[in-house]
């Protein structure tokens, strides 16, 4: 054996040799950093500019002004209508016009969403796992999944023997239409959403149980026990968590007074205050159940990988498949933007919204939330199936129900009370979070009286060897 | 009114990602409830008793490697001592404190993959796994450094071990085993007190300590059971009876209690190495014997402590130079014993939980 | 410090005599043998016996010794902390039967399976003797010495190693060669290539 220095892995080697953005950015050649820099002074001066002209209001409302889009839609619509057109082509117009340009929107947003997603999700679960992560196509890896998905793509499309072809093609692309229609009520500025309709509410829990009609075609026409095994988890527990989830908006909706996805955000930012600040419990509820609906840990039993191998998409191959992969980050996203708007303040953030784009604050949220699920992801494991729909029948349904009346009670007393908001809002938030955790610890108590709740024993350390006999002693 | 149902057949494996190698369950499924298991191995048999008949005992060390594939060093051990004893040959103190160090060693990085994979299978998206194979990594380093392999190291020889370590090797073991206790504290604290895995785990897969004596279970497993049964305190080979440690026993004998046998195991093991380092005396590291040894003729059963178990060697020798008989009793194997009980009538989640806590490594299944 | 005693096969044999007279067929210092339709009386005795308390069937494997083939259990007390041996033989190779001893011990459950496999030993009484490592319908019993030259041509794998020499058995150990010190004997071997086998001198 020669006596050579420790031998270094390849990926040790690797992670030694790494050198950070800085050191990166500063070994640039001078020319590039004074242009760098020139550039970045520029677009200091602009903003303090930009920033000047939404003060004195020289913005509000003007077509150019990107806080809002719903502006230049507006706008659009005035210079279709004023422009002496027939007034029937005219109206067609400006209903078709921002029709396909907010679709188109909504479409790139999710698209743009589905090819970068993956990448962060990737990355950001390798860091939490120290490892790298993709990091090898394009910059960053960020191509990785543009090059996965053209992957997929080449792959061929295996049908298993015995499917129904119909059923068997049907649900990748039927996953994706409740995927998209979610979007379309939810508000990105005060003029900024696609259908601001007056029963946004209704409509999101409408679309949201959609999907699980594609998990059902999917299990049942792949003629595999295991996709049928992952239907059923996947909808019996959809179905469950969807009772949770409406229980929930109905608590936000009986403060707010308003089933308008607009009118709620408008509500959370007059009163200065977001609902999760108000009702807790609901808002939680809602998360958890949403990662019930969207398949996420710790409840992704339906896809439970080391159980059930792929859950219902278990025999897609190629795009199919990776098609199911992308739905679940869309939805991941589209519940971002549903819990931001319904109990983080949408796209509104204490006033900064007159200076940020609403669109710009909304994402943020969407991607924290998303940064949440993917914190799960990595941390917790997942619960078994009886497990999950016990917490959704016996603790989550009741729980909710109770406190959604007493939300009932209180927004009908204090919210149209004659007082300062801050104090009747206040004493809801108290009054909302000591019920839910007063009712939390009496419920667990009466549903777990019979469990041994307490911390498990340590193991025993002994020295004395023996069977069964040594073993009784050591029980005691 | 009743709802009728119709069981059906579900194979989990050969390739599925929780058999932890090809390994095949046929289970008869109710819903999602089990009726029936039938475990079918041998995809990765290859007739390595047979194979040894017609090899030298050295030359039979490698075939130990592959067996356990992810615990070499204990089943080149467990060879080497039984060959020993055979043969009688004597071994140094020096390599006898490195037959230790190494197979704690091995003993750590077997426990933190068991561990990991064991998460892993509860769902866990590989996290835990990944911060096992954080240390695992290292010590697969120190493996590398002295004995150039990182899996199969074909390390312990008839007669003490194959390379005396590098003088680098001492102070990176010095600094694994100053920071391993932190390290695993880091897991703890992650893991021990994590609602979901102790909803999981607590109360799964309950093996009563009658049935693992019966069942010839041996390790963590039997031990996760309440048996103080370890033999490196019972039948002390190399020089276990100079080390002072602890044998962990759990309480319950569910998943949960297994787990933490291992987890503790690998506190217990770092006490050891430390002990082992201070004591280690100067000197050869082998004793030279022929390569073709020819044991006098005889037969000899003998038995270390694997991370999985009893590893055994039956070994019978006509006086020749290679053996007439080479059983290996793989504990991996006779820990599915009680498979059949304990799957029958478990959730499939479950089941595959409870699979993951007998930590089974196929190569040393199916030989 | 005190490792697992292994108890003399005549100790044992003594006070199980006792107990069940002539069930002892033979014995030596190391184990004891008793008849293969009495396996299970034999072991349920000294698993009951609170003299010998063999709670555990550590080991449970099997020896083609030509004309019969010996099936041996290594059993240990854990509370008592000792090892003790016993065997059976079989009568004859085809069939070779013995009782099983699963209804004493759940741990021979696969073990006798992996024997059934590899050595061919019926053990009768067991709940499910199928093949273990091996697919069904696979000609013969690999661990048995004769598997290579099975009868009715039927050959498994190869048909003999390439340097075989058909008249002779496969591995002749030559006690002339033991006692010059050729430490390796492969099969084949002559004067000449000699030399080149000898590796006694080798790095172990």
């Amino acid at each position: 054996m020669s006596s050579d220095t420790r031998p270094a892995t390849p990926m040790s080697r690797q992670i030694a040799e790494h050198r950070s953005l800085l050191d990166r950015a500063l070994g640039l050649p001078k020319l590039v950093l004074v242009a760098l820099s020139v550039a970045l002074i520029g677009f200091v001066i602009s903003q303090i500019l930009i920033g000047y002209m939404v003060v004195s209001g020289q913005l509000d409302g003007k077509w150019y002004d990107i806080r809002d889009f719903g502006n230049a839609m507006v706008s659009l619509s005035d210079a279709i209508n004023s422009s002496g057109m027939d007034s029937r082509i005219a109206s067609t117009l400006t209903y078709l016009i921002p029709t396909l340009l907010g679709a188109t929107g909504i479409v790139s947003v999710v698209g743009g969403w589905l090819l970068i997603g993956p990448w962060a999700e990737r990355r950001l679960l390798a860091k939490f796992q120290i490892r790298q992560g993709p990091n090898r196509t394009g910059p960053f890896g960020l191509l990785q999944s543009l090059a996965d998905a053209l992957k997929l793509m080449q792959k061929e499309i295996i049908i298993p023997r015995g499917a129904d072809r119909f059923l068997y093609f049907a649900p990748p692309i039927a996953v994706f239409i409740p995927a998209i229609l979610g979007w379309a009520p939810i508000p990105w500025s005060p003029k900024m959403s696609y259908a601001d309709l007056d029963v946004g509410v209704l409509f999101v829990i409408a679309i949201s149980s959609l999907g699980v009609l594609a998990v059902f075609m999917a299990g049942w026409a792949s003629n595999n026990h295991y996709s049928l095994l992952g239907a059923m988890r996947t909808i019996a527990m959809m179905i469950s968590y969807e009772i949770p989830i409406s229980v929930s908006l109905l608590a936000v909706v009986l403060l707010t007074g308003s089933t308008k996805l607009s009118e709620i955000v408008m509500w959370q930012s007059e009163q200065g205050v977001w609902l999760i600040m108000l009702i807790p419990f609901a808002a939680l509820a809602f998360l958890f159940a949403s990662t019930a609906e969207i398949n996420r840990t710790p409840n992704d039993i339906g896809e439970a990988e080391s159980e059930i191998v792929a859950g219902f998409y278990t025999e897609y191959s190629g795009m199919k498949a990776g098609l199911f992969m992308a739905v679940e980050l869309g939805n991941a996203i589209l519940v971002g933007a549903l819990m931001s708007t319904f109990f983080l303040g949408g796209y509104t953030f204490f006033g900064l919204e007159t200076w940020i784009p609403g669109y710009l604050i909304l994402a943020t949220k969407i991607g924290l939330v998303y940064f949440l699920f993917v914190w799960i992801r990595a941390t917790l494991p997942r619960f078994r199936l009886d497990q999950l729909m016990g917490f959704a029948w016996k603790f989550l349904i009741p729980v909710s129900i109770a406190l959604m009346f007493l939300t009932a009670i209180e927004s009908s007393i204090l919210v149209r009370w004659d007082a300062p908001s801050f104090l009747s809002l206040g004493l809801i938030a108290l009054v909302n979070v000591a019920a839910a955790v007063g009712l939390t610890f009496v419920w667990m108590r009466v549903l777990f009286r019979d469990t041994d709740l307490s911390a498990p024993p340590a193991p025993i350390l002994t020295r004395k060897m023996g069977g069964l006999q040594a073993a009784k002693v050591l029980r005691g | 009114m009743t709802t009728s149902t119709e069981p059906y057949v579900l194979n989990i494996g050969p390739q599925h990602p929780s058999t932890h190698g090809v390994f095949r369950l046929r289970v008869v499924m109710d819903g999602e409830k089990i009726k029936d298991l039938d475990m079918i191995v041998g995809y990765l048999h290859r007739s390595m008793e047979k194979l040894a008949e017609e090899r030298t005992f050295t030359q039979n060390i490698p075939f130990t490697d592959r067996a356990d594939y992810l615990a070499a060093m204990t089943g080149n051990l467990g060879l080497a001592i039984a060959v020993e004893r055979l043969a009688g040959v004597e071994v140094p103190e020096r390599a006898e404190y490195l037959r230790v160090i190494f197979s704690e060693l091995q003993r750590i990085a077997s426990h933190a993959m068991a561990n990991g994979t064991l998460i892993s299978d509860a769902g866990a998206w590989q996290t835990p796994l990944l911060y096992m194979f954080r240390e695992r990594e290292k010590i697969l380093d120190l493996f590398e450094m002295t004995c150039g392999a990182r899996l199969t190291t074909n390390y312990m020889r008839i007669g003490g071990v194959a390379f005396d370590p590098p003088v680098e090797f001492w102070p990176a073991l010095q600094e694994l085993v100053d920071e391993l206790p932190d390290r695993i504290d880091e897991y703890h604290e992650l893991l021990v007190s994590n609602e979901v895995f102790l909803a999981r785990t607590r109360g799964v897969g309950v093996i009563s300590p009658e049935d693992a004596v019966n069942a010839s279970l041996t390790g963590p497993v039997l031990r996760g059971s309440g048996i103080p049964w370890d033999l490196r305190k019972a039948d002390p080979y190399s020089v276990y009876d100079r080390m002072d440690f602890d044998v962990v026993v759990g309480k319950s004998g569910d998943v949960y209690d297994r787990f933490m046998v291992r987890m503790s195991e690998l506190y217990q093991s770092v006490k050891i190495i430390k002990q082992a380092i201070s004591q280690i005396p100067s000197g050869a590291h082998k004793t030279d014997i022929p390569l073709a040894l020819r044991p006098d003729e005889g037969e000899i059963y003998s038995r270390i402590e694997s991370p999985r178990g009893e590893i055994g060697f039956f070994l019978v020798s006509d006086g020749g130079p290679f053996p007439y008989r080479f059983h290996l009793r793989a504990p991996s194997l006779i820990n599915l014993s009680l498979l059949n009980e304990l799957g029958r009538d478990a959730a499939l989640s479950d089941a595959i939980v409870t699979l993951g806590s007998l930590d089974i490594v196929v190569g040393e299944i199916d030989r | 410090m005190r490792t697992a005693t292994q108890l003399s096969g005549i100790f044992v044999s003594q006070v199980l005599g006792k107990s069940l007279p002539d069930i002892v067929t033979a014995v030596t210092d190391e184990w004891i043998e008793v008849a293969p339709d009495r396996v299970i009386e034999a072991l349920r005795w000294l698993l009951d016996s609170d003299e010998f308390d063999a709670a555990q069937l550590s080991n449970l494997t099997a020896v083609d010794r030509h004309t019969h083939i010996e099936v041996i259990y290594h059993l240990q007390s854990l509370d008592l902390n000792h090892q003790l041996v016993v065997k059976t033989r079989t009568h004859g190779m085809d069939p070779a039967v013995v009782q099983s001893a699963y209804p004493v011990y759940k741990g021979a459950l696969l073990q006798e399976r992996e024997v059934y496999d590899l050595m061919g030993v019926r053990f009768e009484g067991h709940p499910d003797l199928r093949r273990l490592f091996l697919w069904d319908g696979f000609p013969g019993h690999p661990l048995r010495k004769d598997f290579l030259a099975m009868p009715g041509r039927i050959t498994p794998g190869l048909e003999g190693f390439p340097f075989e020499d058909k008249d002779k058995p496969i591995r002749p150990i030559n006690q002339e060669n033991v006692e010059a010190g050729v430490a390796y004997v492969v099969t084949g071997e002559t004067d000449e290539n000699r030399a080149e086998t000898d590796l006694s001198e080798g790095r172990g």
